[in-house]
């Protein structure tokens, strides 16, 4: 045989074994589990700076939420077993990656690992990526974060739920916290990290404070990019401007090195900070935050849940198992989980043989109560969830060693959430209509 | 109010933090022609040996002074240990290969290093706030500054003099240079150079992580950190000219004090303030300033 | 008297012999590539055809880079084109309401195609790190102001709707297969006329021009012209990926612009090596397998996982993953 020849039965031969796996891979793969349990994709930050503050506590609680759901052992009404009677059979995988990557795993969850239901996705370009998909496979997927508001606005699902409240309850609350709380400030500013997150967060707060107290000024805007941690010139900026008050959307890495290059050089005794999502830190960086700091927690969540029988069973059963005691994003990841097992257990009652379908209906316009909050899916034709939200200032009590929150303030969801058929931006930009006898 | 005064000394700190963090970078690149994005991962490695010591030292409640000892000595050892590892472990086997096959394998290395950080630390964040809070601060024309900020450009200048010293007064600087500038002709010199690319890269190691253990008092180490730091690294020194440490003090002021201005007179470009300057540098002198003259090979 | 010019008459068709069954075996090798691709679609379970398109697409842009590493450069801002492509079909879809799938991808082309060359004047300038770094700023210019346009969604980006085809609507279930189909479409074309460019003389001055700049300059070709041609054609490449994964993914962010996108396709194309215009998408199909089963077998270790890997590939097979195929080919006629 030729040398050419040769090469080419070489070549050949290599393609048809690479087609031969390539082909034979999927089929290895292709079957789906008939057992009946039900497989649900649980899809979080393991790696990436948001781990830490978002992904890994949201995954714990989902471990211990789910854990406990097959057992049977939660507090009521959540006490019966798994979802609708069926066994969960959680597949954790992590979000850190581009949108293409992310939308991949997602359609591999589906398509390959043949999961029945998806819950997760912390990231707002995540949820927004992945929601057409969900459509296109028509798997129910439940979004358990991320910020934006866009998702039910822009677009209507049937496959898609989200329980919990969207970012404008953080900055409209947090306004109005500091509109009643500090009524003499004269101008205020804000430091944001340069993304999605922080600029939504910055102009809802904006727009609420223009609402509540026309007369203030801005004295300063800030917008580091995202990751930067090292703020020390903008801290400088905000030393020197006169605002009264500044707001501020940081999380996780970003918060913390913010606060340790701020608190010795007095910022925070200067102006008075309000902080949407600080209580992630408030246990790790203790007496290094200042006292009189406002602090949010996305929600009525962490230190700001309702004393009820779940909370309790919740905070226990988490700080024994982790060793911290449980963040917002944890509290999160129960809702959403707790909303789901109503929805399936309600739409099981009606039909043992219920499909997916089924549990959609039960979703839509669901109404139930976690954590003695009342949460509402009345927006996006019945998959967006309202609910409350609090507000309070930090104080670190030193003979205790121990942060605590004082002056808790609840806003009722209409005060916090546009109402159905208005968009966020527009509901604030109207001076938000429709929030009555708001504290 | 914001004076020249106050843009001028936030722009020092910001430089001087560049520049600790950029400089392993360009002696690395200068001696080996070597770009090594493991830089990253050296960073974030000595910023969590930094953190992780930290804590258990004033957890066993020894004298805080000691506590800056310690952060040097974290960088020393994280950078001894993964420049040798690094060094003879790796790179010995890819030096006569084509340039972007050695950055590529530098990458390998970076992600390896990410990821043992998880490995080792987990997600958590560590904050090792003590060292920097000891200092306080200092009032400079009205508005109080962090002593421990201001203690780093201290500790950049005496780095960069230690450096621009070293390379022009000692024989070793000597060698280093003439490395640097002809390595075929330090070769047929008999100069040991395969043990001045283990010292040069080991010593290379040591800063990138002396880089991250200064930074760890003043932010809250997570995973990530070195990811956004090669970028700032690479750039400030592609500024400055590739091996030149002059270059990357000159760099580093330029980025920093432009840096400064933006965030205090016109924050919307801030965020394009060091492409912006890396881009403009490099059209206006293609190799960056302190450039040496290359001929043209035939 | 006899001419002591060399006698070309006998050569050249040997040359144009020896180039034509080059062309003849790699146009073969093309055909047979299309046909099992089609023929492995059919039996595709879904996720494997939306990650085969992906692949395909992103293997478009590694192919651009392979014209240029073939000159001796690197880009370390491909992701600048890439970005503008996808970002190209999504805000011409969204302000435009153009919904048609050639159209588009025409546009994300041309969209990268006009910046390439403009920035192409200053970029043919520079080479080695200094090339990539120049680039990389580029891209990363583009990232800040996408991430800074709050109309656009910043680092969220926004959705791109799925497209038709000429006059034809795909139904949901039939959507992501035929933008498979597309795609096989554009690389089966991006593959022949690369092809058809390399063994072209301005084409065979990549190598030439890796080798030793100065002497094609004396040798009287344009060498920074020719850089320039390279580098639009690299950039229309990556445009065209961009503006097909843009359509296949359904959503576009800034992160496609960014330096670590730029560094997935730097590391694609070391992988498959720069021996021949498929191997990008074997390159990009082993780097996605690989990818896929990192993360899914080593949640918490993908990236080491994915780092040794790299590494064994560099160190046994400095050449990229096509050298296995190389044949060791007796020198030709002197």
């Amino acid at each position: 045989m030729t040398q050419d020849g040769k090469t080419l039965l070489r070549r050949g031969g290599i393609a048809v074994a690479a087609l031969a796996a390539a082909a034979l891979l999927p089929a290895h793969f292709a079957a789906a589990d008939d057992a009946p349990a039900l497989k649900l994709g649980v899809v979080a930050f393991l790696s990436g700076p948001a781990a830490g503050p978002f992904g890994i506590p949201a995954r714990n609680a989902a471990e211990l939420l789910i854990e406990a759901i097959n057992a049977g052992t939660l507090p009521a009404p959540f006490n019966s077993k798994g979802f609708g009677g069926q066994q969960i059979d959680p597949i954790v995988i992590d979000e850190n990656g581009s949108t293409t990557k992310v939308v991949q795993d997602y359609r591999d969850l589906v398509e390959r690992r043949g999961v029945n239901a998806v819950i997760g996705y912390i990231s707002s370009g995540s949820c927004l990526g992945i929601a057409p998909v969900a459509e296109e496979l028509k798997t129910l997927t439940v979004f358990f974060d991320c910020g934006t508001p866009r998702i039910f606005e822009d677009a209507d699902y049937h496959y898609v739920f989200r329980p919990s409240a969207t970012s404008t309850i953080d900055s409209t609350a947090a306004a109005r916290y500091l509109a009643k709380e500090d009524p003499g400030i004269k101008s205020y500013g804000g430091i944001n990290q340069n993304y999605a997150w922080g600029q939504d967060s910055w102009s809802d707060f904006e727009g609420a404070m223009k609402d509540l107290k026309p007369g203030l000024t801005v004295a300063t805007v800030q917008f580091p990019k995202l990751f930067a941690g090292q703020y020390s010139t903008e801290i400088t900026t905000l030393l020197a401007s006169d605002a009264n008050a500044v707001h501020t959307s940081f999380w996780g890495g970003d918060l913390e090195s913010f606060i340790l290059q701020a608190d010795p050089r007095g910022l925070f005794q200067k102006e008075k900070f309000v902080m949407s999502t600080a209580e992630t830190t408030m246990f790790r960086l203790g007496p290094k935050i200042a006292d009189g700091v406002i602090m949010g927690a996305r929600g009525p969540w962490g230190v700001y849940a309702h004393n009820t029988e779940l909370n309790q069973w919740f905070r226990k059963n988490y700080t024994d198992r982790y060793g911290t005691p449980p963040v917002y994003p944890s509290y999160q990841m129960a809702i959403s989980l707790l909303g789901m097992k109503t929805a399936y257990d309600k739409a099981a009652q009606a039909n043992p043989k219920a499909g997916v379908e089924d549990d959609i209906k039960a979703f839509e316009h669901l109404q139930y109560e976690a954590f003695g909050t009342k949460i509402d899916l009345a927006l996006g034709k019945g998959h967006q969830g309202v609910h409350e939200t609090a507000y309070g200032t930090y104080k670190y009590d030193k003979a205790t060693g121990t942060p605590t929150i004082t002056n808790i303030v609840y806003y009722p969801a209409e005060c916090v959430n546009a109402p159905d058929g208005i968009k966020s931006g527009d509901w604030i930009k109207n001076g938000m209509p429709g929030a009555k006898d708001c504290p | 109010m914001v004076t020249a005064v106050t843009i001028f000394v936030d722009g020092l700190v910001y430089a001087a933090w560049l520049f600790i963090v950029a400089v392993g970078l360009t002696l690395i690149f200068g001696v080996m022609k070597v770009l090594n994005v493991a830089h990253g991962g050296f960073y974030s490695m000595g910023a969590y040996a930094a953190a992780w010591s930290v804590g258990i030292y004033f957890d066993a409640g020894l004298a805080p002074a000691g506590s800056f000892l310690l952060l040097a000595l974290s960088a020393v050892v994280v950078g001894v240990v993964l420049g040798l590892v690094l060094e003879r472990g790796l790179l010995r086997f890819v030096y006569g290969r084509d340039d972007i096959l050695v950055v590529l394998v530098t990458y390998a290395a970076f992600l390896i290093l990410e990821n043992l950080v998880l490995l080792i630390w987990g997600v958590d964040a560590y904050p090792a706030y003590q060292p920097s809070a000891l200092l306080g601060s200092t009032a400079i024309a009205g508005l109080p500054f962090n002593n421990y900020e201001l203690l780093l450009v201290v500790v950049a200048a005496a780095i960069g003099l230690a450096l621009t010293w070293g390379l022009a007064r000692t024989r070793l600087g000597k060698l280093l240079r003439a490395v640097i500038f002809d390595r075929e002709m330090a070769v047929a010199f008999g100069i040991d150079v395969a043990r001045l690319f283990t010292g040069t890269f080991v010593v290379g190691a040591i800063l990138g992580a002396l880089g991250g253990a200064v930074t760890a008092p003043t932010i809250s180490v997570v995973p990530g950190i070195g990811v956004e730091v090669i970028v700032l690294a690479f750039a400030v020194v592609v500024i400055g000219g590739l091996g030149s440490v002059m270059g990357t003090i000159l760099g580093a002021l330029i980025v920093g004090l432009a840096r400064a201005a933006a965030v205090h007179l016109l924050p919307e470009v801030e965020l394009f303030v060091i492409y912006g300057v890396m881009s403009l540098v490099l059209i206006l002198r293609p190799r960056g300033l302190f450039a040496q003259a290359q001929p043209r090979r035939i | 008297m006899d001419s002591p010019k060399p006698d070309r008459r006998s050569t050249l068709p040997l040359i144009l012999a020896a180039a034509g069954k080059e062309a003849a075996r790699r146009d073969l090798a093309l055909l047979l590539f299309v046909v099992g691709l089609m023929a492995a679609s059919l039996t595709m379970p879904g996720w494997a055809v939306y990650l085969v398109t992906v692949m395909l697409a992103r293997g478009l842009v590694v192919l651009g880079l392979l014209l240029l590493w073939r000159t001796g450069l690197m880009s370390f801002g491909q992701a600048l084109y890439y970005g503008i492509g996808a970002y190209a079909v999504g805000l011409t879809q969204k302000y435009l309401g153009l919904r048609e799938a050639f159209s588009l991808l025409a546009l994300g082309i041309v969209a990268a195609v006009l910046v390439a060359i403009a920035l192409g004047f200053l970029l043919r300038q520079y080479r080695d790190i200094f090339f990539a770094m120049l680039s990389l700023a580029f891209s990363m210019i583009l990232y800040g102001a996408l991430v800074k346009s709050e109309t656009l969604g910043s680092t969220d980006g926004f959705a791109v709707l799925t497209p038709h085809f000429l006059a034809w609507t795909p139904g949901t279930a039939s959507a992501q297969y035929d933008l498979l189909l597309l795609c096989i479409a554009a690389v089966a074309s991006g593959i022949y006329l690369v092809g058809r460019y390399l063994a072209s003389p301005m084409g065979h001055l990549t190598t030439a021009i890796r080798d030793n700049e100065i002497r094609v300059e004396y040798l009287g070709f344009p060498v920074r012209r020719a850089i320039h041609v390279k580098y639009v054609l690299a950039a229309a490449l990556s445009g065209a990926g961009g503006a097909l994964v843009a359509l296949a993914v359904g959503h576009i962010d800034p992160d496609m612009s960014y330096w670590t996108t730029s560094g997935e396709f730097v590391f694609v194309t070391i992988l498959a090596g720069s021996g021949s215009v498929f191997a990008p998408f074997l390159g990009s199909a082993i780097f996605e397998i690989l990818r896929t089963y990192a993360t899914d077998y080593a949640p918490y270790s993908w990236q080491m996982v994915l780092g040794v890997s790299l590494l064994l590939l560099i160190l046994f097979m400095p050449n990229g993953v096509w050298s296995l195929f190389r044949a060791r080919r007796k020198a030709a006629a002197p």
